[in-house]
Order: C-alpha cells, then sequence, then structure tokens
C-alpha cells in the first residue's frame, strides 16, 4: 500500500510535467490540426535555456524559469514564422514531416551547444522529508506548486483574455471563427508562444526531478501525445486529466512490468482511446 | 593503391544506397501510394534485421541462436515474422486519421526497440548480435550484387503493382478517400494491404542490413537511422514515384556521407559533436526541400487513363 502511494506521488509529479507539455500540443493540435513533433525537443532546449541562465547568472532554477520560457516562447515563434507558415499554405500533412525534422535539428542543436552528457542544475543531494514511510524532495513540491500555478495562468488567459477567447474559438471551429473576423495569424502566433513557454516549463521540472539530456523531451514526446489524445484533441483541460492519469498509469505499471517498458503502457492507453473513444474524455475536435 | 581504397568505399557506398533504397521503395508504397503516414520504419527495419540475425548465426549463449540457416532462408524468415506484425499494426491503425496514424506508427517503432533492449534472452540487449555473414563467403563486392538484384526486383514489383488497378485503387484513396468509398471500394482493406506490403519490403532492407553490417544493436534502429534518412530520401527523390524513390536514396546518402567529411574539417569547438553536426545538415536540408521543392527531384508521373495515348 505505501509503495503504491510513493508510486501515486511520483506519478502526479510526472503527470504534471505531461500536463504541461500536453496543454501546448493540445492548443497546437487543435488551432493548427497537426501533431507537432518537435514538442519534445522544444521542451529539452527549454531546460537547457535555464540551465545556461543558471550557471552565467548563477541564479537559483525558478528565477531562471521565466527567462527559460521567455526564450522557448521566442523559439517557437521564430519556427513557425520561418518555416512552419510557408509549409502549411502549400500542403498542411507535410507540416508532420517538416516538425520531425525539426525535432532532429534541435536536438542535434543541444548537443552541439550543450554537449550530450549528462547535466543537473545543482549539484550536491537535496535531504528528502521523511514523512513516515514516504519519501517527498522539496523539489517535488515546489513542482507541484508552480505547474499548479502555470495551469491557472493559462487557464484565465483562456477564459478571460479576448485572445484567449479567440484561440478557444480557432479550436472550436475554424471556419466559424475565421468568418467572425478574429486575427488568425495573431492567434497562431499567441499560441506557440504560450505551447513553447508552457513546453519550456515542463522541460525545465523534468530536469529538477531528473537530469538534463538532449533525449529527454524525445522520450516524453510519446506520452505527451498519449495525454493529447486521452484528454481530447485541442482541450487544454483535457490535456491536464490526461497528463495526470497517463503519468499516474505509467508509474504503478512498474508493479506489473519492468519499468523499461514505460513508454508502452502510454502507447497502449492511448491506442486503445483510439479504438473505444477517438474524440478523448473532453470531446475534443477529432 | 588510392584507386582501390577509393572502389572499396565506393563499393561501400553503393551496398547502403542499395538497402536504403529498398526501404524507401517499401515507404513509398505507404505514404507515396496510399498516403499511410508511416514514421515507425525503423521497427520494421529492426525486425527484418533482427530476424534474420537469429535465424542465420551459428550458436550462441547469450541469445536465442544457432539455427544457422542459409542466407535466403533468412531474409524469407524477415518477412514472414514482419508479415503478422505488420497485419496487426495495419489492423489496429488502418483507420486512423494521418497525424494519428504517425504517432500510432512511431510508438509502435519505439517499442519493438525497447523489445530488443530488454529481451537479452532474444537478441542480446544492448551488446547486439555479432557475427552475422554474408552469404557464401562473399565480400562486399559479390553482396553488391546481391544487392542490386534484389533492389531490381523490388523495384519490378512495386512498379507493376503501381501500374495495376490495385495501384490506382491506392491512389485513389490517397487522394479522395469519400469518392474511393463511394465507388464501392473497401478503404480500410486496400490501405492494410498496402501497409502490410511496405512493412515487408522495409523488413526485407533490414535483413539485407544485417548481413552487410554482420552486427546489429538497437542503437541502429534509433528514429534517425531507420525513419528519418528514408523520410528524406523519399521526399526529396519525389514521392509516389518509384524511380524518384531510388534516386533519392542514392542523392541523400551521398549527402549524408559528405557531412561527414564536412563535419571533418569544422573545428570541434565550434561545432561540439561530429554526429550531432551531421544531423543538424540533414534536419536543415530537409526543411529548405520542403520550403521550395516539396514534390521532389522527380515528381510523381500520373500514368495515362485507360485509352489515352501516351504524351
Amino acid at each position: 500500500m505505501i509503495e503504491v502511494i510513493q508510486l501515486l506521488i511520483n506519478g502526479i509529479l510526472l503527470g504534471s510535467i505531461l500536463a504541461l507539455g500536453a496543454i501546448g500540443a493540445t492548443m497546437i493540435f487543435g488551432v493548427l490540426r497537426f501533431a507537432h513533433f518537435a514538442h519534445g525537443d522544444l521542451m529539452a532546449i527549454g531546460a537547457y535555456f535555464a540551465l545556461s541562465v543558471v550557471s552565467i547568472f548563477n541564479l537559483p532554477i525558478l528565477l531562471a524559469l521565466p527567462v527559460a520560457m521567455l526564450l522557448t516562447a521566442g523559439l517557437a515563434v521564430g519556427i513557425d514564422q520561418v518555416i512552419y507558415r510557408r509549409i502549411r499554405q502549400v500542403q498542411p500533412v507535410i507540416l508532420l514531416i517538416s516538425s520531425f525534422a525539426t525535432a532532429l535539428v534541435l536536438r542535434s542543436l543541444i548537443q552541439m551547444i550543450w554537449g550530450s552528457s549528462n547535466q543537473v542544475y545543482a549539484t550536491g543531494i537535496q535531504m528528502p522529508w521523511q514523512i513516515g514511510p514516504l519519501i517527498l524532495k522539496p523539489d517535488h513540491l515546489l513542482i507541484f506548486a508552480a505547474a499548479t500555478g502555470l495551469v491557472v495562468f493559462v487557464h484565465f488567459f483562456l477564459t478571460r483574455t479576448r485572445m484567449g477567447k479567440a484561440m478557444r474559438a480557432m479550436s472550436d471551429n475554424m471556419n466559424l471563427a475565421l468568418v467572425t473576423g478574429i486575427p488568425a495569424n495573431r492567434v497562431i502566433m499567441w499560441t506557440w508562444a504560450i505551447g513553447g513557454a508552457l513546453a519550456a516549463a515542463a522541460g525545465v521540472f523534468l530536469g529538477m526531478d531528473t537530469r538534463l539530456h538532449p533525449v529527454m523531451g524525445w522520450t516524453l514526446l510519446l506520452p505527451i501525445f498519449a495525454a493529447t489524445i486521452l484528454g481530447g484533441i485541442g482541450r487544454p483541460y483535457g490535456a491536464i486529466v490526461g497528463g495526470l492519469v497517463i503519468g499516474c498509469a505509467m508509474e504503478l505499471s512498474t508493479l506489473i512490468i519492468p519499468g523499461s517498458y514505460k513508454p508502452a503502457v502510454a502507447f497502449a492507453i492511448m491506442v486503445v482511446t483510439l479504438i473505444v473513444r477517438p474524440q478523448g474524455i473532453i470531446k475534443g475536435a477529432a | 593503391m588510392e584507386i582501390t581504397g577509393l572502389l572499396a568505399y565506393a563499393v561501400f557506398f553503393l551496398n547502403l544506397v542499395g538497402i536504403y533504397a529498398i526501404l524507401a521503395l517499401g515507404l513509398n508504397m505507404q505514404w507515396g501510394m496510399t498516403g499511410q503516414f508511416n514514421i515507425g520504419i525503423a521497427g520494421f527495419f529492426a525486425v527484418g534485421a533482427y530476424t534474420t540475425a537469429i535465424l542465420t548465426t551459428g550458436p550462441a549463449e547469450n541469445w536465442l541462436g544457432g539455427f544457422n540457416l542459409p542466407f535466403l532462408v533468412g531474409l524469407a524468415g524477415s518477412i514472414m515474422i514482419c508479415l503478422p506484425i505488420a497485419w496487426a499494426v495495419g489492423r489496429i491503425t488502418a483507420r486512423l486519421r494521418t497525424d494519428y496514424l504517425a504517432i500510432a506508427t512511431i510508438g509502435i517503432a519505439e517499442i519493438i526497440r525497447l523489445f530488443f533492449l530488454n529481451e537479452s534472452w532474444l537478441s542480446n540487449g544492448t551488446r547486439g548480435i555479432p557475427g552475422i555473414e554474408k552469404p557464401f563467403g562473399l565480400a562486399n563486392v559479390g553482396y553488391l550484387l546481391i544487392v542490386a538484384v534484389f533492389v531490381a526486383l523490388t523495384y519490378v514489383l512495386v512498379e507493376i503493382a503501381r501500374r495495376s488497378p490495385w495501384g490506382r485503387v491506392l491512389r485513389a484513396i490517397r487522394d479522395n478517400e469519400q469518392a474511393t468509398a463511394a465507388a464501392g471500394k473497401d478503404v480500410a482493406r486496400f490501405r492494410l494491404q498496402a501497409f502490410v506490403v511496405g512493412a515487408c519490403i522495409m523488413a526485407l532492407g533490414g535483413g539485407l542490413y544485417a548481413h552487410f553490417v554482420g552486427f546489429i544493436s538497437p542503437e541502429a534502429f534509433r528514429p534517425l537511422y531507420g525513419t528519418f534518412l528514408v523520410w528524406v530520401m523519399l521526399i526529396a527523390g519525389g514521392s509516389g514515384n518509384n524511380k524518384g524513390a531510388l534516386l533519392g536514396a542514392l542523392v541523400v546518402w551521398l549527402i549524408w556521407s559528405s557531412t561527414e567529411m564536412l563535419a571533418g574539417i569544422m573545428p570541434t569547438a565550434l561545432i561540439g559533436s561530429e554526429s550531432a553536426f551531421r544531423i543538424f545538415l540533414i534536419g536543415v536540408l530537409l526543411q529548405i526541400i520542403l520550403v521550395s521543392r516539396p514534390q521532389g527531384l522527380l515528381p510523381e508521373q500520373r500514368p495515362p487513363m485507360p485509352g489515352e495515348k501516351h504524351p
């Protein structure tokens, strides 16, 4: 029982990281109608941006977080403006291949700039808290609190601002949104900015929890897509639920099968979702 | 001396071009003709390579081996093992939309790689399977002949398929699924057939690859080598055109090999890691092709309609 609770704590932690990635992926999926295969590597590069800020200015990681988010948001908008925008107009499905290429370019850039060995934000061992038989690291609470804060922020952005409402409108019904005069290009840029910033946050949290590595984002891509599909395409709230479900399922699965098959668990949930309920938990724009 | 070295390199190079050409032809069956977005090529590639490696190597303690079967039986085994796997995958994914199919196939490829990585009783885990011999004691030159025969054979088969009524239905599905369904074609069945045929061609490529390099490990089936390069080849060559797939394999492998030299010239301080720099270059190249010439070097040529004269 204790083991299950411990795994659930880990699962919620992983789940909130996945949720941050999945919110961005699902919004891009909803507004632009394509699966963004570079999302995991966007997370990774965000984590490395934070690493540079931490090591150059000697700042604590939480202060480096906003800088990394801004940089990654800018990078995401830049990639869209330089590459995706041109392809979008010709043939939408080619975007998939292009984002696959972007993923590799980003990953190799990380290797070229920061090297391919494991790195950490802060050296030294953090003393974990021992609550009864459970183990909790201070970082875990920090990650969970920051992730919750970001989700609340996204919630207010989507429900209270004009831009957020326009984004949801485009995700719900593209044509209807366009005839009502929503500025499509600006909405798309904002979608990338928010998606990129959240991806960077997810990457930084992942780096705090484990370590930084060039393929750290790529290995999370499949669980993120699983969360996106489980939650319903274009549904940010669904993505949060999906992320938490997938995260917990992945951690709990280690009770039965070897831990190295964790990605397979996320994948299995995704395939079952696609067969049984392709629209996701919250009916998405499938 | 220098000329023999150059020739030896050319033979080595052409062997790999041939193997990748087979992979590109398999992808062309799925993507170029049917519009199925498979980015799990590495998975079928790995199944083919491991099957023949297990079937043809001598007795081994660390992995399932000792069958010592001949080369052609190994290749046939690759295809036979791939067939049910591809059928099952295709069955699950045949009705999925393009982007869902892409996610599903990449997941399958990763799971296949994880499987070979973790089930070391079967595949010797990370250490891989060494000592896969070329048939009849051939060297690279002789093996090139075998690869060439298989490329030609595959090319002729997929070209016949492309011109056949069956191929027409596939292109019809790609261009307009609803209209094809309305014309009374069983879209899911045709898709499944194209997917399985394409995957088996990839498994054949994997088998030939295993015998050529002689040693395989899960590292060789990462998405970059297994999947990404094949996609660049098909897109650069011209998807939908089998000749384009062959040309793309040659041109892209030429570029891929020359990036090695380019990376050798660049100072290490500037590029960090050589392999990362090469991947970076090839990724940028693909982006440039996609933005400037998405139809590829040899765009698809539609076969004449029945009764229509050749231009």
